[in-house]
């Protein structure tokens, strides 16, 4: 399978903006934000993320928290608005889905590789997991606009985990959802039904964006059938803009060695055999300036 | 109405227009944040610490969010010397940006292949020695936390370095006496320092009852650690008043900085705080222009070491 190039105009962006809450609505377990984002929108592929400041200034919370972007409207209110589906869980996230119409945000965006489209109008599998699916419908969208025929599987823990099932419904040709507890939908995994899906449809390329086990199993599924996996990453992030080394994993570069790449400026979409899953969270030994000896690695 | 301050700073032999530099570690090399500000506008770009060779950092998470600060465990990753001079410092020399290259070593050895490696490269504005790394050969004590070894350390690159080049040893706070430790420094060679480098801390994650770090340890940075870094330079501009100091630790706002100026700090360096604005080192520089000039001050050269007055006065 031949892919294009990602749909990146990185030496635009990404911008730094005071954006403006348009609005906070629920959906099951999460919030979507909708916020004005002078210029971002237009920028802004499939995939890409935001970093917004949280906590107001001065601010104990100094890092950013990042975010897919969940759809983006270039004709939108106040140039253009982007659309973000935040899980609040900590203070960070808390503090966002607290914001009420015309509070101010520091955003940073479009930040990251976005996902890569193919050449030809091939079937396509979209994945998510929990508010993973959160960037997969615009995705979807770009897709069907190259006609690519989309099926699109949302799985999560239990139904008010699920997001965008009404979305997906009307954008992909056939909806699967699976649920740990059968609340909704197929009891089991993602993983569990994908096979199905491919066999009946075809799909050639699989999209996906979740939580490491999920898309670990989604590349696996990929590489049996020799077929393509594009997966996005969450990595923990200190900066997201490719200064602090924090968020790397191990991914094996086309010179087939494997280094700690960097998920926000390399990623955080990676073709899924690039990225070697079972030993994410460790240096593996063959890796570029592995530590020769346990305990070798200097500080700081 | 308000007066022109010049801005430029002087950090032993090498003059630069602004007393704002990025700190190690938090620019990379300088590239990513050229997109948010004009990284040739700024003192100079201090660059993530090199070493001899490739290396792959600690495994993650590699960092904790900790009150008004964060910790870090990264463990040098970096492409290695050769690398670092093909494609890094020639991007920062056809941008046209001040340099300052960060070096650090596992033994005086290593050390000194990197002073002596860099020693012909051009546009180099002064190289900053990372001691805050363990010692292979001695049982992973941390240079910086002994002045005999940091004193080593500092000999063979000031050996090995071009008496044109000014060599900065960056000092860890975590010791007894810093005051000691710079002494050290300057008596091996060294033009200037550099303070404060992280401070060691921890954090457990009470969900999984583990250390957050895969590194257990990190380096304690940001606003958290202001207080102590004013301090250190505060000590060391007391001890050696002569000894040009670029200051940094926990430096958000143009004010932040001035506290280093007035401590004794004759340029700062801005880390963390790049995390949360990656504009922060350009904006940090005008807003200390503007807080220099509401004060009267003509020069930042005048404001280094102010506080100090009354003893160095009548
Ligand atoms: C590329 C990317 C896309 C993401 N997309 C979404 C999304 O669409 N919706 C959503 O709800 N969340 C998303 N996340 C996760 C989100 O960034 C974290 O849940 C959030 O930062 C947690 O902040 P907190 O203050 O609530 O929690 P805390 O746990 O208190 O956060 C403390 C620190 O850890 C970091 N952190 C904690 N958990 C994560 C995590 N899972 N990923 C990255 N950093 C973390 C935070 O940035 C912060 O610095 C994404 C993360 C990344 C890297
Ligand atoms: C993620 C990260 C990586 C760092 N890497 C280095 C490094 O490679 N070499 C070094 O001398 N200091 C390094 N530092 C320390 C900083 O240069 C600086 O001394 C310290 O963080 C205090 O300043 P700050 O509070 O403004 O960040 C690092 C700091 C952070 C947060
Ligand atoms: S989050 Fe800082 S380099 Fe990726």
């Amino acid at each position: 399978m031949s892919m294009m190039g990602r749909g990146s105009k990185a030496d635009v962006g990404p911008l730094q903006v005071r954006g403006e809450v348009l609005a906070v609505r629920r959906s099951g377990d999460y919030h979507v934000l909708v916020f004005a984002a002078p210029g971002v929108a237009e920028l802004t592929a499939p995939g890409n993320f935001v970093a917004i400041a949280v906590g107001g200034q001065p601010t104990a919370m100094l890092l950013r928290r990042c975010f897919s972007i969940h759809h983006v409207d270039t004709a939108g209110a106040l140039g253009g608005t982007v659309e973000i589906v935040v899980d609040a869980h900590g203070p960070g996230t808390k503090w966002l889905v607290d914001r009420v119409q015309g509070d101010a945000l520091d955003v940073i965006a479009p930040l990251g590789r976005p996902f890569s489209l193919p050449k030809d109008p091939v079937p396509c599998v979209l994945v998510g997991g929990g508010y993973g699916s959160a960037p997969l419908f615009m995705l979807a969208d770009r897709l069907r606009e190259r006609g690519c025929r989309v099926d699109m599987i949302l799985g999560a823990a239990t139904e008010s985990r699920l997001f965008g099932v009404v979305d997906g419904r009307r954008r992909a040709s056939t909806l699967t959802i699976t649920t740990d507890d059968g609340s909704l939908g197929t009891r089991g995994r993602v993983t569990d039904v994908l096979g199905g899906i491919l066999d009946q449809h075809g799909g050639q390329v699989i999209y996906g964006c979740g939580p490491m086990g999920m898309l670990a199993g989604l590349a696996e599924v990929a590489s049996q059938r020799g077929i393509v996996s594009q997966c996005a990453v969450e990595e923990a992030m200190a900066c997201g803009v490719g200064v602090c080394m924090t968020c790397v994993l191990p991914v094996v570069g086309s010179d087939g060695v494997t280094r700690m790449t960097r998920s926000c400026t390399d990623g955080p979409v990676f073709f899924g055999d690039q990225v070697r899953w079972d030993e994410v969270g460790t240096v593996p030994a063959d890796c570029l300036g592995a530590p020769v000896v346990e305990g070798g690695a200097g500080t700081r | 109405m308000s007066n022109v301050v010049d801005m430029r700073a002087q950090l032993a032999s090498a003059a630069l227009p602004s007393p704002v530099l990025t700190a190690s570690g938090c620019a990379a090399a300088g590239r990513e944040l050229d997109r948010f500000f004009d990284v040739t506008a700024i003192g100079a770009v201090v660059t993530k610490s090199i070493m001899a060779s490739p290396r792959s950092g600690r495994p993650t998470p590699r960092m904790a969010e900790t009150p008004a600060g964060m910790l870090n465990s990264i463990g040098l990753q970096g492409p290695g010397v050769e690398e670092f001079i093909r494609k890094d410092l020639r991007w920062l020399r056809e941008r046209g940006a001040r340099t300052v290259v960060s070096i650090a070593g596992g033994s005086v050895n290593e050390f000194a292949e990197l002073a002596n490696r860099l020693r012909h490269e051009e546009g180099i504005s002064a190289i900053e020695v990372n001691i805050s790394c363990p010692n292979v050969e001695s049982r992973g004590q941390v240079f910086a936390c002994d002045a005999r070894a940091a004193g080593s350390v500092i000999h063979a690159v000031r050996r090995h370095t071009s008496a044109l080049t000014p060599i900065f040893a960056k000092l860890s706070p975590d010791v007894t006496d810093i005051a000691d430790i710079a002494r050290a420094c300057v008596t091996a060679g060294a033009d200037g320092l550099s303070m404060i480098n992280t401070t060691l801390g921890m954090v457990i994650d009470t969900d999984t009852m583990r250390p957050a770090l895969a590194g257990i340890t990190g380096g304690l940075s940001g606003p958290a650690i202001r207080p102590m870094a004013v301090r250190c330079v505060w000590q060391v501009r007391q001890a050696l008043p002569e000894v040009p100091i670029l200051g940094m630790g926990g430096i958000a706002t143009g004010l932040d900085a001035l506290q280093f100026l007035l401590a004794g700090a004759n340029a700062v360096s801005v880390g963390t705080a790049v995390f949360n604005d990656p504009s922060a080192p350009w904006r940090i520089h005008n807003e200390l222009a503007a807080a220099l000039a509401d004060r009267g001050f003509r020069s930042v050269a005048d404001a280094v070491g102010y506080a100090h007055r009354e003893e160095v006065t009548i």
